[in-house]
């Protein structure tokens, strides 16, 4: 490929020689730009113009390009490069050296193949192969000679055929220093063969790898489905753990079985305390900070996942291990429980203590009780021990769900929990009656026949197993089935409620379940608890239409609203729940009249209610107020010149506006403050006067109490005191406290205290400042423009319009330009070539003329010497 | 009549056989008693059929009686004129002709003593088909009549039976109001509507002179029933429907003018609302005052009375007497003094929890929407208002809250109340006196509107929604109260049911674990679950 040595111009030699600075400093060479006008702060780039150098530029690139086209026009032969591989730049270096190689040795083969007729034999000598000898006389050559002649040998042979091969061309320098000095074609073979043997050896290890791994893969998922097994079916399990339980040689394999059995793999590191309590905080945070803006009624839909505790472990897979699935050894007739054990084995963090702990049982068997509850202490320890583990493995234990413990297990297991004795009892009890799986009711009816007759907790325990063996990740159909369940949870509680006597405590111990499904399926709780509202709402509705005013809500209404604050936010803004459970109760407390003192209960029960719906968000609820007035109201002796104004539903005077009035000063003395029955809002049984009397007094404490969470909670409320302006006249002068018992003396003074703190006084009202129009002014608007020749004014797709036609004929323009120099160029070449023919043939005619004329001169003085 | 006679017999015959018989034998009875004279005494039969004790019996008695006074009275066979005693007639010197009319005249007579008597039977089937038959012998009285007058000057109508019936319809025992929710059907006739409206009168100035004024609950709700049952025609052209057509002169007769019927209804309802009524009468009358009274009287200002005595009843009386005492004011030109100043005072708390709110907002709204009354008035209103709405449930403040706002913008120079900038920091209690009655001198103006910024921390969403309006300067549109006037809680719970389901439903974060804890426990501190 030699170069044709170019002609160089004028300019491309300045160019050249001399740098750039001192072009630029040429005046010749400075074409200068004159502008029309001086714009301030604009900058030009085309001010000062280089025409020599860039002309050059030009003409150098047509000359690469333009002019080679031009001459290899018409001409059909062109050179190519079919070395294999050339042009193909995916190819490693190497891979194109191989290949070519490999084609190479191909050729040659066939080449020799043709003459070679007996290929297949191999050569001796000496019963030796020749080849084998040939390698190994190689071998033994390069290591006799030294790598100075390998060097010398491969620059002879590179200088002597030109180039040395494929081979040579592509390896870099240093690998040509590797290729040892031993002769070429051998080298080849070898390498062949070499490769050759490489691959299949490769092929084989592949293909044993893949073996093994597929072995173990089945194995794992052989294991897999011996123990899915037992976790979907529990009782079969069960049965055929009582038949392993008497082997010992079987125990023993398995043990033997466990301790080669794969160990967990090390998962992520636990959490420290700290940690976790950390990332604890911050999702409460998060909550909260999410509640405070429902509160103040931003209406942003997010995605508010249900708040099930995630440990560090968890998998994810919708799991869930409640706290009283951690559980503890547990031992039946002296013998320990294998069952759990086997559903613990697969747990590699909490095997090996209770390995241990199984291996001294299984020593101490039969060994004395004493022994026994050494242990049972031991055991208890590291239990406890095992149980941070196990809190934090929380949901990733799948195969403990259905180990049972009646331990209240919470992180803050404040409450005194049972003895171990008592425990032990109730564990019994409860296995002995409860099995482990529960279908999901179909009916309400279902649901009714499957709790009957148990004991609260176990009621709780049956719908905790109903809902796990049902849970949704373990079959279709099951998410429905829970849904239904929650509903017929609540339908039930209104059977629980409406009983008599009402069932509350059952209902109490359901309280958790309803809240894990609630949390579980938001969806159908809201619409169950919005229909149970709009239904009550429907028939109050209807009874106030006949008659104008309504009855207490029923003891199941009132559990169902405290449920609604149980399950539900009462703080936000707007809520589809519980904004209707508070006008419903707002409804009940201005249409109910107050007609005994079972009312009056039933009247506080709401308030309290109430009052804890607006405890957080400090909303005003003008009828709590109205109520609790209108309550104390009753306590008032004389019902003359009142100075404020009772509310309806209450009455100034009248046959039941004097329930609360206490008969007997001397009950004062007697009464003690205890909290009320629930039931009594519901059905309120009253012996005697003192009786009564004690009631009116626990219900008046109870109002007072409320009347002062009521004055903190609206401490802040611009009115507070006109709205507590009735019931302070009515504390300070109608209701003295002289009459009453030392803790109502307390609260009444602390109330009246309270109200008279708050400032009346308050600034006017004005209106929140508005952004002034702004005046119009004939001053010239001055605008900063900082995109210049930007068109403005007119639309996205508009300008981008505009911007690309102004580029497209800007392109027009220049390409038209490059067409036109292009021809001129080639005109100027065709002119060149044209110049250089001419002056070539004159010069040509003119040797020519010249010869001739020599001749002719010598012809004539030839001539004229004969003639001479 | 005789097909839906046959029907009758045949269907009998297929039921009851005892029914049948004596049907067939009262029918007969009838047919024989028309047929000749001589068995006259068998009308004897009819009437002891007519006091038995079933029910069936006395309806058929009472479907012959009429067929067979009717026929007779048709044939003019009943006595006119004067009639003489049962013992005159058969000894008196007269014709055996004579005779016979009286006799019957006679039977006439007792049977519709009969009748009546069955007005006030236990058995309300009783009670209608008797008042029936009455009405078709005061038809057939009117058609011919029993009196021997001079028909040419005089306009025959059966005025005392129609009396007689009114009497025992507005009985003192008992409660008659379905049976005059029948009787609503004879008064569609223009002249038994004339003529009742007139005995009406009569007899409530009879029975309440007697006893002195006194409360007569029953009577006086009968009374009500029947009277508010009575409409009258608002052109002369309607009255068409007649029960006696009077042949000539028939423009003459009262019955038949519009202006009488407005009189003779006017005297009535005055007649009856000069005495003292039970407060739930007073409520029902003022309720139907305005559209089913006041209307078709000549005179509708003789009610200034009866309504400005009900305005100060107080309460929701004085409520309901506004509605009145708008037509008259708006109508009749009435000027009431102080009207605003009362209809200040009846701002109480309980406004918001009677069941005449709605009327009473859009009344008060009306009153309110002069641009011509002063400031302070207009001030001392919304300032009162919303004072009392501190007190007020949810669907009441869904009304005051656009009230109060529509209020201040029809008079802008109450826009101090909410908006009035003074100097930084300045702080001064409530200035205005909620204990004044009269609102020029409850400065009201001095005042800002601090309750309504309380109620933006409502716990109603919709509420305290309304409530932040007073932070912007309100719009120019007023709002339009209608539309909330007779909103219901339920209504309102039904807002926030019925809406479309929301994606993501707020839970509650703090696990729940017991019935009684949670919010603050406050239910668990003064409860116990048993």
């Amino acid at each position: 490929m030699g170069k044709v040595p170019k002609k160089r111009s004028m300019a491309d030699k300045v160019r050249k020689t001399k740098t750039s600075t001192e072009i630029k400093n040429n005046p010749f060479e400075v074409k200068i730009n004159r502008k029309k006008f001086e714009i301030l702060g604009q900058k030009s780039k085309h001010d000062v113009g280089l025409p020599g150098v860039s002309r050059s530029k030009a003409i150098n690139k047509r000359k690469d390009t333009l002019l080679k086209e031009y001459k290899q026009k018409g001409k059909s032969s062109k050179f190519i490069d079919r070395r294999f591989g050339e042009y193909d730049t995916n190819m490693a270096p190497e891979d194109k050296i191989l290949q070519r190689f490999a084609m190479e040795r191909q050729r040659n083969h066939d080449k020799k193949d043709v003459y070679n007729l007996n290929e297949e034999e191999e050569l001796t000598h000496y019963g030796q192969s020749l080849a084998e000898m040939e390698k190994f006389n190689d071998n033994v050559n390069s290591d006799d000679e030294s790598e100075e002649k390998g060097l010398l040998s491969a620059e002879l042979t590179a200088s002597h055929f030109g180039g040395g091969g494929l081979l040579r061309r592509k390896t870099s320098g240093d690998q040509e220093g590797g290729e040892e000095g031993a002769p070429r074609a051998k080298s080849r073979q070898e390498l062949i063969e070499e490769l050759i043997q490489k691959s299949k050896q490769e092929k084989r290890d592949r293909q044993v790898q893949k073996e093994e791994s597929q072995e173990l893969t089945e194995k794992l998922d052989h294991d897999w489905k011996n123990i899915q097994a037992l976790m979907v079916k529990k009782i079969p399990r069960a049965e055929r753990v009582e038949e392993e339980k008497p082997k010992l040689e079987q125990y023993d394999m398995m043990v033997r079985e466990l301790v080669f059995e794969m160990k967990a793999q090390p998962s992520e590191r636990l959490k420290t305390p700290e940690e976790v309590a950390r990332e604890e905080r911050e999702k409460l945070q998060k909550l909260e900070a999410d509640r405070l803006r429902r509160m103040m009624g931003d209406q942003v839909v997010e995605s508010s996942q249900s708040q099930t505790h995630m440990s560090a472990d968890d998998l994810n897979d919708g799991f869930i291990l409640d706290k009283d699935d951690q559980k503890t050894l547990s031992y039946q007739d002296g013998k320990w429980n294998i069952e759990e054990e086997k559903g613990e084995d697969k747990d590699g963090k909490e095997e090996e203590g209770e390995e241990e702990e199984s291996e001294a049982e299984e020593g101490d068997d039969e060994e004395e009780e004493e022994e026994d509850e050494e242990e049972e202490e031991e055991e208890g320890s590291s239990e406890e021990e095992d149980k941070e583990d196990a809190h934090s493995d929380l949901e990733s234990e799948q195969e403990s769900e259905d180990e049972e413990t009646q331990q209240e297990e919470e992180e803050t297991s404040a409450q005194p929990s049972l003895s171990k004795e008592e425990l032990k009892a109730q564990q019994e009890a409860a296995k002995a009656e409860l099995p482990y799986t529960f279908t999901a009711p179909e009916s309400l009816s279902d649901l009714k026949d499957l709790l009957q007759g148990h004991t609260p907790d176990n009621q709780r325990i049956i719908v905790a197993r109903t809902q796990k063996s049902n849970h949704a990740s373990l079959a279709v159909g099951n998410k429905l089935k829970l849904q239904k369940l929650l509903g017929f949870l609540l339908e039930y509680v209104e059977d629980l409620a409406t009983r008599s006597p009402p069932a509350l405590t059952t209902i109490d111990k359901l309280i958790p379940e309803l809240y894990t499904l609630c949390q579980m399926f938001p969806e159908a709780a809201c619409k169950t608890m919005q229909s149970i509202l709009g239904d009550a709402g429907h028939s109050t509705e209807e009874v106030l239409e006949v008659k104008g005013h309504l009855p207490f809500p029923t003891l199941d209404m009132i559990v169902y609203l405290k449920l609604t604050a149980l399950l539900f936010p009462t703080s936000d803004f707007r809520h589809p729940v519980t904004t209707p459970a508070l006008l419903y109760i707002s409804q009940a407390l201005t249409k109910c009249p107050v007609r005994s003192l079972q009312d009056v209960t039933s009247g506080l029960v709401l308030c309290c209610l109430a009052v804890e719906y607006v405890s957080f968000s400090k909303r005003f609820l003008p009828e709590l107020i109205n109520f609790l007035a209108g309550t104390l109201h009753l306590a008032v002796q004389d019902k003359t010149s009142l100075g404020y104004i009772v509310v309806p539903p209450f009455r100034p005077s009248g046959k039941c506006s004097d329930l609360l009035v206490v008969s007997d000063s001397e009950s004062c003395k007697s009464w003690s403050q205890k909290s009320l029955p629930l039931s009594a809002a519901q059905l309120l049984e009253l012996k005697n006067n003192l009786d009564k009397d004690h009631h009116r007094l626990t219900c008046l404490s109870t109002c007072l109490d409320l009347v002062k969470r009521c004055c903190l909670l609206y401490k802040d409320l611009m009115s507070f005191s006109h709205i507590f302006q009735p019931i302070r006249t009515l504390l300070s002068k109608h209701l003295s406290a002289q009459a009453l018992p030392d803790p109502l003396k307390e609260l009444h003074s602390e109330i009246l205290e309270i109200i008279s703190g708050v400032p009346a006084a308050h600034s006017r009202l004005i209106l929140e400042k508005k952004k002034p129009i702004p005046l119009k002014l004939l001053t010239p608007k001055i605008v900063e423009i900082l995109d210049y020749g930007k068109k403005r004014g007119s639309n996205r797709e508009e300008r981008e319009r505009e911007r690309l036609k102004h580029k497209y004929k800007k392109e027009f323009k220049g390409a038209l330009r490059e067409i036109r120099k292009d021809t001129r160029f080639l005109a100027r070449e065709k002119l060149n070539e044209v110049m250089e023919r001419d002056s070539e043939r004159k010069k040509k005619v003119r040797e020519l003329f010249g010869s001739l004329a020599t001749q002719e001169g010598e012809w004539k003085a030839l001539k004229r010497r004969k003639n001479k | 009549m005789a097909p839906a006679k046959k029907r009758n017999v045949s269907l009998a015959e297929t039921a009851e056989k005892s029914v049948k018989k004596a049907k067939i034998d009262l029918n007969a009875k009838v047919e024989i008693i028309l047929e000749s004279r001589k068995n006259a005494n068998d009308v004897f039969d009819i009437l002891e059929a007519l006091e038995s004790e079933k029910e069936k019996d006395v309806g058929s008695a009472v479907n012959a009686c009429s067929k067979l006074f009717c026929t007779l009275l048709e044939k003019k066979e009943l006595f006119l004129g004067k009639l003489p005693g049962e013992e005159e007639a058969v000894s008196g010197e007269s014709s055996a002709e004579e005779k016979y009319q009286m006799f019957m005249r006679h039977r006439y007579n007792s049977c519709v003593e009969l009748l009546l008597e069955h007005l006030s039977h236990d058995l309300h089937g009783v009670q209608e088909t008797a008042l029936c038959c009455l009405m078709k012998f005061a038809a057939a009285e009117g058609k011919h009549p029993l009196e021997d007058l001079d028909w040419t000057e005089h306009y025959s109508f059966p005025r005392e039976l129609l009396q007689s019936v009114v009497d025992r319809l507005l009985s003192k025992t008992t409660d008659n109001s379905l049976l005059i929710s029948r009787f609503q059907e004879f008064l569609e006739m223009e002249d038994v509507r004339y003529y009742v409206m007139s005995s009406i009168r009569e007899n409530v100035g009879k029975v309440m002179d007697k006893n002195k004024g006194a409360l007569l609950p029953i009577f006086q709700n009968n009374v009500f029933t029947l009277m508010s049952n009575i409409s009258i025609p608002s052109q002369e052209s309607e009255l068409t429907n007649f029960m006696v057509q009077q042949e000539d002169k028939h423009e003459d007769w009262k019955a038949a003018k519009l202006n009488e019927h407005k009189r003779v209804f006017e005297r009535m309802w005055l007649g009856f609302l000069k005495y003292k009524l039970p407060s739930n009468m007073y409520k029902k009358i003022l309720v139907i005052l305005h559209d089913s009274i006041l209307p078709h009287m000549s005179k509708p200002t003789l009610m200034i009375d009866f309504l400005t005595a009900a305005y100060e009843v107080g309460g929701a009386i004085s409520l309901l007497a506004l509605n009145g005492l708008f037509v008259l004011i708006h109508q009749h030109n009435l000027d009431y003094p102080d009207f605003y100043k009362k209809l200040y005072n009846l701002l109480e708390p309980s406004v918001f929890h009677v069941k005449y709110r709605a009327r009473f907002f859009h009344l008060a709204n009306l009153f309110l929407s002069s641009s011509h009354l002063p400031v302070y008035l207009v001030a001392a209103f919304a300032k009162r208002l919303a004072r009392l709405a501190l007190t007020a449930p949810p669907t009441a403040l869904l009304i005051v809250l656009p009230f109060i706002y529509n209020l201040i913008r029809r008079h802008p120079s109450c826009r101090v109340l909410i908006h009035k900038p003074t100097t930084e920091g300045e702080v001064l209690e409530d200035p205005y006196l909620m204990d004044e009655e009269d609102p020029v001198q409850c400065r009201a103006l001095e005042s800002s509107l601090w309750e309504i910024k309380t109620l933006q921390k409502h716990y109603h969403p919709d509420v305290a929604k309304a409530a932040m309006a007073i932070n912007t300067p309100l719009s120019g549109k007023e709002d339009d109260i209608d539309e909330v006037l007779e909103i219901t809680t339920h209504e309102l719970m039904e807002r926030d049911l019925k809406k479309s389901q929301i994606k993501n439903i707020a839970l509650e974060f703090e696990i729940a674990t017991e019935l009684l804890k949670g919010g603050g426990n406050v239910l668990g501190q003064h409860f116990c679950l048993d």
